[in-house]
């Protein structure tokens, strides 16, 4: 297969439309701009619908009406622009709209600046807009990685007829790699509950307006029990020199690009170390902390933020063993000496915890 | 057996309005769900629900729905129609939904003359929340959050949405009707089928504003209502056809 050198934010634009996405909505933002200016260029060239719409709002409810109209549908933005898609994000969640959603964070709060962060964490991965709601939340690492789960995210957003969103950052958006395009998987799926005319077929409502407890209860209890089958199907993390770990670093994303580079390091000096990247962030791979809890002796987790995800591992460490943690904020990355200075000192120095 | 003189439009399901006694909702229901069977094409059309007293009303009417949030029927639509070209699509509006929270998307879809109907329902007041102060609440108008009247030095003046929609080029055809009287029950049913026909030949934005009263949360008799809509609102709003297929030439 043919290999093309491409910026990440492109990348993913092309994959989308290699997944059979012909409808992009969007408003423009840095750092994802590149997505949308090229869906500008490529969808006409491909016989899809680009629009440029008036703001992230009405962006995401164009992507509601298109997905409810059956189609595959995309839009991208970066954080500022992700909250003003919240509400609509719960409706698409509430509906059972498929659609893929990608934020290229920038950092926050408030306008914030264009620099490499993780500061949106919690929105994508703990509801971010109102009710009870998921959205399947994936973190890819590398320009690759971006556009094969771009394409599995269609696939998982039909599948489970729920909003998926990619979660990444300027660095990932704005660097050039290598990329190959995988033939996309071609799954058969049923959107007979599309609207498109009730032609021969009882009428197809989409609403989630609804002034019945009971009814009300019974949604949730559905969408509840979606969820956990999500979450028992679907968990995604990559494990990197874990056979005889003793410490673990968990990082995602950009900063477990750099974490490996720490955990190489550590290595050379003899630490038995290793990393688990997460690549679903919702679902959280709890699965793969089950196997660790009796032999690790302690965790360091690395984000461009807070401290976010690291409530997630603390959950699922369950005091079995220390958590760490290290960040860089605001834009800064963490590099790896730092994070091997903070890991001696969390695990070394004054003998273990 | 005598002969059928009446039946009622199969654009309608059997479900029972919901709304209160002498609110103008249903006869605007109704005759729309005539228009869209008359025109045959009730199997091939969308509608969009607003957030509003009309938030049920794919109860009503006998096509697909799709219903997003309180104001964002035109964006729902404009991705239902640029997915689905040939299929008919519409959104039915309250003042709120479309003339305060929901404006940006109104004003941008009909600028993009997207090709879908909006039937935009002018009550002067926040049905469903209550009676709260609309946009169009008439200047000295009492609702629950204008208790002393409306006053412009305080909350402006009533906006015109359809007059204002109607300067927007992309926009083909826009109609201020009423339903005070059955001679303007007639008209509003025309500008209406006129909407959609323009619609289906591609033309542009098409919209159809219709003068309604809330005698509950007008706290009036459904007579006096309409005495109200007719010595106040008639005033204000600009009626008839304000733009028209012909008038995008000039
Ligand atoms: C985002 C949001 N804000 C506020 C509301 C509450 N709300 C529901 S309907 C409505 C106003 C409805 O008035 P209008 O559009 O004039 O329609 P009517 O009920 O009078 O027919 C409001 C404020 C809501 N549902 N969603």
């Amino acid at each position: 297969m043919k290999k093309y050198l491409m910026k990440g934010n492109e990348a993913i634009a092309e994959a989308a439309i290699q997944a059979g996405c012909r409808f992009y909505f969007g408003y423009p933002i840095t750092p994802s701009t590149e997505i949308i200016e090229y869906m500008a260029r490529k969808m006409q060239q491909v016989g899809g619908t680009f629009l440029q719409a008036e703001s992230e709002i009405a962006a995401i409810y164009m992507v509601f009406g298109a997905s409810g109209s059956g189609k595959r549908v995309m839009t991208a933005s970066s954080s500022t622009g992700i909250s003003l898609k919240q509400e609509g994000l719960s409706f698409l969640a509430a509906n059972e709209l498929p659609a893929v959603i990608v934020n290229i964070m920038r950092t926050g709060p408030g306008l914030g600046g264009l620099g490499a962060t993780q500061a949106d964490y919690f929105q994508a991965t703990k509801g971010g807009g109102h009710g009870d709601y998921r959205l399947i939340v994936l973190a890819p690492n590398s320009v690759q990685e971006m556009t094969d789960l771009i394409m599995d995210g269609f696939d998982l957003a039909d599948i489970y007829r729920n909003p998926v969103m990619i979660l990444a950052d300027g660095i990932l958006g704005q660097m050039m790699e290598p990329v190959i395009f995988k033939e996309p998987e071609k799954i058969e799926i049923d959107k007979s509950w599309a609207t498109t005319g009730a032609n021969g077929r009882k009428r197809n409502i989409i609403t989630s307006y609804n002034l019945h407890n009971e009814a009300g209860e019974e949604k949730a209890l559905y969408l509840e029990q979606k969820y956990k089958g999500i979450k028992e199907q679907e968990q995604r993390w990559e494990e990197y020199h874990m056979e005889d770990a003793e410490y673990v670093f968990v990082a995602y994303g950009t900063s477990a690009r750099i974490v490996k580079g720490a955990v190489d390091q550590l290595r050379k000096e003899g630490n038995k170390v290793g990393l688990i990247r997460p690549i679903t962030l919702w679902p959280f791979p709890e699965k793969a902390f089950i196997p660790l809890l009796n032999r690790i002796k302690g965790y360091m987790v690395v984000e461009m933020s807070a401290g976010q995800m690291v409530e997630d591992v603390k959950l699922n460490v369950n005091g079995a063993a220390p958590v760490a943690f290290y960040s860089r904020q605001g834009g800064i990355t963490p590099q790896p000496e730092e994070i091997i200075e903070k890991f001696n000192n969390s695990y070394h120095k004054g003998g273990e915890q | 057996m005598g002969e059928t003189i009446f039946s009622k439009t199969k654009g309608l399901t059997n479900t029972p309005f919901h709304y209160c006694p002498g609110c103008t909702h249903g006869i605007i229901h109704r005759i729309l769900a005539e228009v869209l069977e008359e025109l045959a094409i009730l199997q091939d059309t969308i509608g969009v629900a607003p957030v509003g007293c009309a938030g049920f009303i794919e109860k009503y009417i006998n096509v697909d729905f799709q219903g997003g949030a309180h104001g964002r029927a035109p964006a729902v639509a404009t991705g239902i129609k640029r997915a689905l070209p040939d299929k008919v699509v519409f959104t039915y509006q309250g003042d709120g939904d479309m003339a305060s929270i929901g404006t940006a998307e109104a004003i941008h879809a009909a600028a993009r003359g997207e090709k879908f109907t909006t039937i935009f329902v002018n009550n002067g007041i926040y049905g469903m929340t209550g009676g709260q102060m609309a946009p169009t609440s008439l200047i000295g108008q009492k609702t629950s959050t204008s208790p002393y009247g409306r006053d412009s030095s305080q909350s402006g003046y009533p906006l015109d949405f359809p007059l204002l929609i109607s300067q927007i080029p992309g926009a083909a055809y826009v109609a201020s009707v009423s339903v005070d009287t059955p001679q303007n029950v007639i008209k509003a049913k025309k500008a209406i089928k006129k909407a959609f026909e323009i619609q289906m030949k591609g033309i542009g934005f098409t919209m159809v504003s219709v003068l309604s009263t809330c005698p509950t949360n007008w706290g009036m008799s459904p007579i006096q209502s309409i005495k109200w809509l007719q010595e106040n609102m008639k005033n204000y709003y600009k009626l008839g056809e304000l733009k028209t297929p012909e008038m995008l030439n000039q």
